[in-house]
């Protein structure tokens, strides 16, 4: 390799110009926005975390049914809502609008069917007395972690469910690019991944052993 | 250099197909399967939490890497992102737990 061959695949990589990481600067925004809030949830997790492990007499309220059976269906719900979403923006990058609206409606529907069940399950939680205050087995601590973690995590996934709706509707319209829905692809999957980690942290470490 | 640049953004979507991205969400159900097996094998609470989020671990990756493509970008990006969030996790890690668990023993019994 000369040294000129050389000097150019190093300016290439290091000198940046207008793009250095090869993306635009709404997926970079982006990217850097899921980083920050991973940190609120890692933060939120790791807490949780601690509370559990350091209080012997932590509830197990959770029977197979209805809490176990939901939560693991709203997990189904939700990755494969992230299965459509990645299609939309296969499908978007191909030019292909009406594909990529029709996916992303199957994925905002997927949104709604998780939030609907899951408010369900708050309403039961309710129903036994379970409220962010107190509840009968005298750990208030489950209930603020739960409501908590859960709440904020509901909050994510419909300001999503929100956001898709405006790009599937813009997109439709041809207002927006391909890079939209991208972007909007990579909040959604990020919300599926902090599920990943609720999940089995909240619902799992919880189930009744019976 | 920007004509370089363009031919990267403009082909780098074509990786990833409906198939691949199909046997990624069955990795994820499956795993998540696992999990829930396990959620009832009477195992101790610490080793309970230490596998469950090893595997959430791996869901996390999987998801980052090929639904979020994270994969098939840069790696300057990779570089720019991950280690940045997985070092201020650890920083968390190791300034919450030795600190909460002496206050608890400090606390009047």
């Amino acid at each position: 390799m000369s040294e000129a061959e050389f000097e150019g695949i190093v300016e290439s990589r290091w000198s940046g110009g207008a793009s250095p990481f090869a993306i635009n600067s709404k997926k970079l925004g982006m990217w850097l926005f899921i980083v920050s809030d991973s940190l609120t949830f890692s933060a939120l997790l790791i807490s949780y975390a601690y509370v559990r492990l350091e209080t012997p007499n932590w509830p197990r309220p959770f029977e197979i049914w209805p809490a176990i059976a939901k939560s693991s269906f709203m997990t189904f719900v939700l990755l494969s809502s992230s299965l459509t979403m990645v299609l939309g923006v296969n499908a978007a990058f191909k030019g292909d609008r009406k594909k990529t609206v029709r996916y992303l409606i199957a994925t905002i529907i997927c949104g709604i069917a998780f939030v609907a069940i899951h408010a369900t399950e708050w309403v039961t939680l309710f129903g036994e007395g379970v409220t962010p205050w107190g509840n009968p087995w005298g750990v208030p601590l489950f209930g603020g972690t739960f409501f908590g973690l859960t709440g904020l995590h509901m909050l994510h996934v419909t300001i999503g469910v929100a956001y898709l709706a405006i790009i599937a509707w813009g997109f439709g319209k041809g207002k927006y690019t391909a890079e939209h829905v991208e972007v909007s692809g990579l909040y959604w999957h990020f919300v599926d991944l902090v599920w990943m980690f609720i999940f089995p942290m909240v619902y799992l470490l919880s189930v009744n052993p019976k | 250099m920007s004509a370089h640049g363009h031919a990267e953004l403009s082909h780098e979507h074509s990786v990833g197909t409906t198939r691949l991205f199909s046997i990624v969400w069955v990795w994820l159900l499956l795993l998540t399967a696992v999990e829930v097996f396990l959620a009832y094998e009477r195992l101790e609470v610490h080793l309970m939490i230490t596998i469950l989020v090893g595997l959430s671990l791996i869901k996390a990756a999987l998801i980052m890497s090929y639904f979020m493509h994270l994969r098939f970008e840069r790696l300057g990006l990779f570089l720019l992102l991950v280690p940045a969030m997985v070092f201020c996790i650890c920083m968390m890690l190791i300034m919450f737990f030795p600190d909460s668990i002496r206050l608890m023993n400090l606390r009047p019994h």
